[in-house]
Parts: structure tokens; C-alpha cells; sequence
């Protein structure tokens, strides 16, 4: 890599948020490296939610700095973060039930042909184009004129992602993408970001489950009352540290403790 | 239909999927089917007593055309995940402005018609923009359009003429062009008849059809149709996609403002006058030939010529009755009866057509 570029695709320096009296972030510092997995941990309330939004570019931070391609930004709607590259994809917000996977795929991005009035939506093209990316991701669907509400979860997940990485995306933000899911399918969800890294793509996993983090992430940051506790790679975190921190370590021990008492009193 | 569509391999399974659940996922089939049924019904009760004959046809189809005009917009409007109450006292408002421009000002009639259509134009936008930015339920702001609407038409003609009828339209400026364009009709001898009786079929059906081609271009083969069906499917989930939903919105009640619009004038030019009450309650003829028509009244499903058969049910049966010698006082009957159970049948079919088999995995 030259001296002149940055190894971070997306960079948040110092940043803080208000809203109202709330302090929802209070110097949070958080990098993603080119084609990584950068899981970020944490609680309810952790400020992770918070963090997302001023990344896909609904919030604007208070404070602190935000660069992308080590060039400071200032995205004022997720249109313009989509534009530098950066796609979110909610847990519920991103498919819609009744319409076809062909049509959510495209939706808002319709491919068209024709010109003046006969410019029309491709459908042809475009259901090509589907069954095309989902053998890409190795995406199993049997139709892509279905309507996506017969997909199962995992796999609305995975035409999400799909579609994201197929619109250029270099940066993917997950919400929660498992959260929902059985073991199966989320198991099904963390190979597609696997796949997606595979394709170059720099993925942000949000999660608050370290046993679907784990296998999949390159880096972890864990988030606690809107401070990081720090960014570890795999190998400076083993999983039990990882979960002790996630959940403050005392507080587990003590509950640890008293569900002993509580089985030992049973006896 | 279009099944081979280029890609190389398609999936073994696709068998399994079977004919009838891709059939199911059409949702017009079902008013079609409806219509059928109907047609028969009354070519067996009530074939021998002019149902079948050609001025019968010609009859239940201009009711049906008129409605169907007004069901394809509150489709793609409904489809849009909204709802418009206010047409039936557009079609009153714009019906006075054709009349009342021309007789009591001496302007051409065309000039009538285009101030009618800027008129409607601007309730449309208006009930819109309300919806959008109050987020209020359109229900609300419509229903309330609906009355001011009426109420402003009725008291500005009698402001202006005294009365709350006008008529003499057929002597105005421009009237045989514009009566030619919107209300006349081909007629044909029906053969069948001793005394050389002549049905009437209306250019309403023309426009019907015309628009019915145009909507189902508009809603499957334009990026607009994708928006509309993800504006009704889910606003949340396309605003994030990046389509334009308020726009949309507010465009689809300028659409259905507007085919409120060429009701009126196409009612004013074949009767050859307004009355302030013209369209009263059509704004619920329009909305169950929809639902008939298959639409899903919460959104994001349905289509443009399910509606306009829906409005060929209903028409069908308005008119059909008479012929049963039965008293069109049980037309209401029938209507409300229609109407619950399209909405089952819909919402079976729905579940068919997006819904998980619960068997797999």
C-alpha cells in the first residue's frame, strides 16, 4: 500500500452525540481496514445504533471527525453515503414482503431500456441480472419472481447483502443481520459476509451476539454506554474476554454467582 | 408467457411450484373469473329478456367504462397505500366548472374543460400534500375534501346561477368537437331487434380500455410502477431504497383526482348538463370495483385490469337486474355481499401468493 493512502476505508475520529441530554457517543474512535470484518459489539443502549447512523449518513456527529479514503465527509442523507460506497442494510427495513425479489432488488435503481416515452423497466434484464448475482453469492432461490415475503429470513438477509454488493458497495453496514434468526439461517447470513469480504467488500457487522461475531470478524470493537472499550483483532480477544466485556464483566460474575446460590438452595 | 427468458438453467424446482400458485400470484385473475361467472349468471336468468342483446351489452358496458375509468387510477392509487374519498364530489365540482364556464361566461367549452382538469389537478395535489405532510390517514383528509368539495359546489353555483342545475350545454362553443372527443358513441342496428332498435356503444369504453393498457404499462414496465408498488409495500423500506415517496404519493392523487375529472366531462357532454350532486357515492362504486378488481386495500398489491373487470361486475349487475325483473332496490344488497367477499378471497389469496410454506424447513 502506498504512503500516501490511508489502510482505512472509513475512519471516525473522536466523536461525539447529543441528543438532547442524552450523551449517546462520547469520543468514540472507530476504523475499518479494506476487506475486513469489523464486528462492533455491544449492549442495548450502547450507542452502536448511534454509531451506524452517523456512518450511513442519517445522523451528523457533533463533534469529531468522519473520513472516508482518509478525505473528511459530511454526508447529510443516506443517499449521499450510498453515493461514497457505503450501503446499510436494516434487520427489517430494506425488503419488501409482497413485491418479487426482482423487484426489490431493483427497487429505486430500476435498469430501463427504451428512450423518451418507451423508456420502460427492464424486467428481463433485470431478473438476468438476479439469478446472476445470487449464483455469485451462492445464493440458493428458486425463483426470483417470488415474492420475497416467501423467502425465510435468512435468506431476505442475503438477497439484502447481494443487492448491496451489486450496487457497488465497498463498505457494508449489517444491522443486526442474525439477531432475528435461528442457528441455521444465521449461520447461512455470516458465510454471504463472508462471501461478501471474498469479493473485496469492507463489512461493519453489528451484532450483540459474540458467538455469531466470532467466526466471522476480523476485528472487534465493543461499545459500552457510548464509549469504545477498545478494538482488538482475533487473536488479542478470546471469546470469554470478549463476552465478559460486552456485558461488564462484574455484572456477570455477580449473576454467575447468584445463579449458584440459587441452584445450590434447590438442592 | 415470457418463461424462457434467456437465462440458461433455470431451477429444477421451479416445477414443484406448480401452475395454479403462479396463476394465484395474478391478481386479477380473480375478477375475471367473477366476471364470467356473472355473465353467465345473467345470460341464463335473464338472456331471453335483452341481457344478451346488443343494446344490453352496450348498456352495462358505458356504466362499466365510467367506473372502470375511476377504478384503474384508485387502484394504482390504493396499490400506493392510499385511499380517496374525494373523487365523487370532483366529479360534481368539475362537471359544474364545464357547465357554468361556457353558459353563464361564454367561454369555449374545451377552455371549461382544461380549467376542470387544473381544478382537479390542484384537490389532488392538495389532498397529497396534506397526507404526506401531516400523516394523517388519507381516509381522514380525503373524507374531509369530499365534503368541502361538495359543499363549495354546491353553494358557488348557487352564488353564481341560482339554481344547482345548468344545462344548455349543447349549444356552447366547441361542443360538437368536445362531445365527439368524450361522449359519443358508435351505433350499431341490432340485428336481432323487429324494429331496427340501434345500441350505443359509448367512446367511454375506448378511453376505459386505452387507459386500462396505459396503467398496466405504467405499473409492470416502468421504474414509476416499481416505486408505486413499493411505496404501498413498505414507505419505510423504499425511502431507504432511495425512491421519491411523497412524490409518488402526491402524484397518485393527482391521478385519481384527474380521472375523477374525465368522468365529469365525459358525463356533462352525453347528458348535456351538470348538477351539483353528479358523482355522489361514486367514490364508493370506484373503491369496491377495486377491491373486486383484487387491489389490496392496505397496498402493495394489485393491479389495473382486475379493477376495471371489477367495474364490469359491477356494472353488469346494476344493469343486469333490470332485465331479471327483479327490483334494483337489491342491488345494494348484492353490492355489499360482492364486496366482503372479494375481500376473503383476496386475502386467501395473498397468503397463497407471499407467504412461506409453512412445511419446508
Amino acid at each position: 500500500m502506498s504512503e500516501s493512502q490511508t489502510p482505512f476505508v472509513v475512519e471516525l475520529a473522536d466523536v461525539y452525540k447529543y441528543f438532547g441530554n442524552v450523551i449517546a457517543l462520547s469520543g468514540v474512535t472507530f476504523t475499518l481496514k479494506r476487506g475486513e470484518v469489523h464486528c462492533l459489539l455491544g449492549d442495548n443502549g450502547a450507542g452502536k445504533s448511534t454509531l451506524i447512523k452517523i456512518l450511513s449518513g442519517v445522523h451528523k456527529a457533533d463533534s469529531g471527525l468522519y473520513r472516508v479514503d482518509g478525505e473528511p465527509v459530511s454526508f447529510s442523507s443516506p443517499r449521499d453515503a450510498l453515493e461514497a460506497g457505503i450501503a446499510t442494510v436494516y434487520q427489517d427495513l430494506s425488503m419488501i414482503p409482497l413485491m418479487s425479489i426482482t423487484r426489490n432488488f431493483f427497487l429505486g435503481s430500476e435498469p430501463t431500456k427504451g428512450w423518451g416515452p418507451f423508456r420502460r423497466f427492464d424486467v428481463n434484464g433485470a431478473r438476468e441480472t438476479v439469478l446472476q448475482e445470487m449464483q455469485k453469492m451462492g445464493i440458493d432461490i428458486r425463483d426470483p419472481e417470488q415474492a420475497v415475503g416467501t423467502l425465510s429470513g435468512g435468506e431476505r438477509q442475503s438477497v439484502a447483502i447481494a443487492r448491496a454488493v451489486y450496487f457497488g458497495a465497498r463498505v457494508l453496514i449489517l444491522d443486526e443481520p442474525t439477531s432475528a434468526l435461528g442457528v441455521k439461517q444465521a449461520g447461512m447470513v455470516l458465510r454471504y459476509i463472508a462471501r461478501a469480504r471474498s469479493q473485496g467488500v469492507a463489512v461493519i457487522f453489528i451484532t450483540h451476539n459474540p458467538h455469531h461475531a466470532y467466526p466471522v470478524g476480523d476485528r472487534f470493537t465493543i461499545l459500552k454506554r457510548g464509549k469504545t472499550m477498545g478494538t482488538f483483532t482475533k487473536a488479542e480477544l478470546p471469546r470469554d474476554e470478549m463476552i465478559r466485556m460486552m456485558s461488564g464483566m462484574e455484572d456477570l460474575e455477580r449473576l454467575e454467582h447468584e445463579l449458584r446460590e440459587f441452584s445450590a438452595e434447590g438442592k | 408467457m415470457t418463461e424462457q427468458g434467456g437465462a440458461a438453467r433455470t431451477d429444477e424446482r421451479l416445477l414443484r411450484e406448480g401452475v395454479i400458485r403462479r396463476l394465484v400470484r395474478r391478481p386479477e385473475l380473480g375478477a375475471i373469473g367473477g366476471a364470467v361467472l356473472i355473465w353467465v349468471f345473467f345470460a341464463i336468468i335473464a338472456g331471453d329478456r335483452g341481457f344478451l342483446s346488443l343494446r344490453g351489452t352496450a348498456n352495462y358496458l358505458g356504466v362499466s367504462a365510467e367506473l372502470g375509468i375511476l377504478a384503474i387510477f384508485v387502484s394504482l392509487l390504493m396499490i400506493g397505500g392510499e385511499f380517496d374519498l374525494s373523487i365523487g364530489s370532483i366529479i360534481g365540482a368539475c362537471g359544474m366548472i364545464i357547465a357554468i364556464l361556457p353558459v353563464e361566461f361564454g367561454l369555449n367549452i374545451w377552455i371549461a374543460i382544461a380549467a376542470a382538469f387544473g381544478f382537479a389537478l390542484v384537490i389532488g395535489a392538495l389532498n397529497g400534500i396534506l397526507v404526506v405532510r401531516t400523516g394523517l390517514p388519507s381516509f381522514i383528509i380525503t373524507l374531509a375534501s369530499l365534503f368541502v368539495v361538495r359543499g363549495l359546489t354546491i353553494g358557488l353555483t348557487r352564488v353564481i346561477t341560482g339554481r344547482t342545475q345548468v344545462g344548455g350545454i349543447t349549444d356552447v362553443a366547441g361542443y360538437d368537437t368536445a362531445q365527439a372527443f368524450f361522449a359519443s358513441s358508435l351505433q350499431i342496428v341490432d340485428p336481432a331487434s323487429a324494429r331496427a332498435v340501434t345500441a350505443n356503444f359509448s367512446v367511454s369504453i375506448l378511453w376505459c380500455i386505452v387507459l386500462m393498457v396505459l396503467g398496466t404499462w405504467l405499473l409492470r414496465r416502468t421504474r414509476a410502477g416499481n416505486w408505486i408498488f413499493g411505496v404501498g409495500g413498505d414507505k419505510n423500506a423504499a425511502r431507504n431504497m432511495g425512491v421519491p415517496v411523497r412524490r409518488m404519493k402526491i402524484l397518485l392523487f393527482m391521478g385519481t383526482a384527474a380521472a375523477a375529472c374525465l368522468v365529469a366531462t365525459i358525463q356533462v357532454l352525453s347528458v348535456g348538463s351538470a348538477d351539483v350532486l353528479r358523482g355522489t357515492g361514486r367514490e364508493f362504486y370506484a373503491i369496491i370495483a377495486t377491491v373486486i378488481g383484487g387491489t389490496l386495500l392496505t397496498g402493495g398489491y394489485g393491479s389495473v385490469i382486475g379493477p376495471v373487470f371489477g367495474a364490469l361486475i359491477v356494472g353488469m349487475v346494476q344493469q343486469g337486474i333490470v332485465y331479471t325483473g327483479i327490483d334494483s332496490d337489491w342491488f345494494q344488497v348484492f353490492l355489499g355481499t360482492m364486496l366482503v367477499a372479494a375481500v376473503m378471497v383476496n386475502n386467501y389469496m395473498r397468503r397463497l401468493a407471499s407467504e412461506a410454506k409453512k412445511k419446508e424447513s
